[in-house]
């Protein structure tokens, strides 16, 4: 078994898997119906790719789990997503900063991914691109609306950005494994991205009239290890919500 | 039907034209774009299709009505085989399913394939018709309507809210 594409495919799917759990539960709670929609349509897109990505580890790591096993049946140390996805939904400024941070992080991590050696990580990078392009364009111009609106917005938007951006310096933090499979053009350095990630953030934070935390903010020794399995006390209770249903009836279908 | 391998891949498509995108039905998969091949391996017809968007739940549904279309005619075994790449694009939507769009009330994808070599933003988004009047006086209201395929409108002159199907 490849244990390190098997970790790396892991930590993709778990980031779209949280994140998208997280905004599920945003379903019937949304602002406005034509927001609650988006979001669940989202989440659908980040779900699908979640199972495209579990689908394969589980392939990988030639044990019998599928996306379901992966999904329902792993403990919060083995699930190995960023941290930002884990944040609470909060307020709209907060859930829609988070979604922005992510979609512009997402969107240059399938394009670099959609270039893999390997060709099923490819297939699924250049599918899922196309989905995370009209994502970012939402959260971009949601941004835009929520800091250059109200007062109101614009402070609950700047204090979401002040407060998330934290997590942001873990996904540019590359450990061995992202070396090994970027070494191998399986993956990509999660430092490559930085550099146009901050250019598009800063572009649209400036739009929104909001003033752009400093770079050291971004990478608090404590806010990370998300992606090695270390985790707020946060993401127990999403696994607990998400994972209830499979733990009480295990292998439960209908 | 035991001379399964008789029939021939074009006369399967043709069959499948009787099978509907479950969310949309005036749509055939064929006009979706999604069958990307009919072949035989012995007795088995392989029919391979690429899903739409990565987590439309219609494709599931669609894989079972092949089955269920095809065996109407006497094939007994099907596979449905899924591939991803390349990825599905409304380019691949026929005219006559834009044609039925138009005419169910959604607006068809207004332009050729999204290019996602960089990261656009509204002011990007093409005029889209009304599928209702034709008015081009049309404004975005959600990015997603009903399902993740479609944007919510609304026509500033007969006023009437309405789908578009997303260039993708």
């Amino acid at each position: 078994m490849d244990k390190t594409l098997f970790q790396y495919l892991l930590r993709l799917g778990d980031g779209d898997l949280i994140l998208a759990q997280r905004l599920g539960a945003l379903i019937g709670h949304g602002p406005i119906l034509e927001e609650d929609m988006a979001l669940a349509n989202t989440a659908l897109d980040i779900l699908g790719q979640a199972r495209m990505w579990l689908t394969l580890a589980g392939e990988i790591e030639g044990a019998g789990r599928d996306e379901d096993a992966l999904a329902y049946h792993r403990d919060a140390p083995q699930f190995l997503n960023p941290l930002l996805v884990e944040r609470p939904n909060g307020d709209y400024a907060q859930t829609m900063a988070r979604q922005f941070f992510y979609d512009v992080w997402h969107y240059y991590l399938l394009q670099s991914l959609a270039k893999s050696a390997d060709e099923r990580v490819a297939a699924i990078a250049a599918k899922g691109i196309k989905e995370v392009a009209y994502h970012v364009r939402r959260s971009s111009d949601l941004a835009v609306r929520l800091g250059d609106g109200t007062d109101e917005s614009h402070a609950r938007m700047q204090a979401a950005v002040d407060e998330l951006w934290r997590y942001t310096g873990e996904l540019f933090t590359d450990d061995e494994i992202d070396r090994d499979v970027a070494a191998r053009g399986l993956g990509c350095e999660l430092a490559s991205l930085r550099e146009p990630w901050l250019a598009h953030v800063r572009d649209v934070l400036q739009e929104a009239t909001l003033t752009v935390p400093d770079e050291a903010q971004a990478y608090h020794a404590l806010l990370r290890g998300g992606r090695q399995g270390r985790h707020t006390e946060d993401l127990g209770y999403v696994l607990a919500e998400m994972q209830h249903l499979q733990r009480a009836y295990p292998g439960a279908a209908w | 039907m035991s001379a399964a391998t008789a029939v021939s891949p074009e006369q399967v498509l043709q069959w499948l034209q009787a099978v509907p995108d479950p969310e949309i039905p005036v749509l055939s998969v064929l006009d979706l774009g999604v069958v990307r091949g009919v072949e035989w391996e012995g007795e088995t017809c392989v029919v391979t299709i690429t899903p739409t968007y990565s987590g439309c739940p219609a494709m599931r549904e669609i894989a079972q009505d092949i089955e269920s279309v095809l065996r109407g005619h006497g094939v007994t075994s099907t596979r449905v085989q899924t591939r991803l790449a390349p990825a599905w694009t409304t380019d691949w939507m026929t005219e006559r399913g834009r044609r039925a769009l138009a005419e169910y009330g959604i607006a068809p994808p207004a332009e050729r394939a999204v290019d996602v070599s960089g990261i656009l933003r509204r002011a990007d988004m093409p005029a889209v018709a009304c599928p209702l009047c034709g008015s081009l006086d049309t404004r975005l209201v959600s990015g997603f309507g009903s399902t993740s395929c479609k944007a919510l409108y609304r026509c500033g002159a007969c006023r009437e809210p309405f789908d578009y199907f997303k260039t993708h």
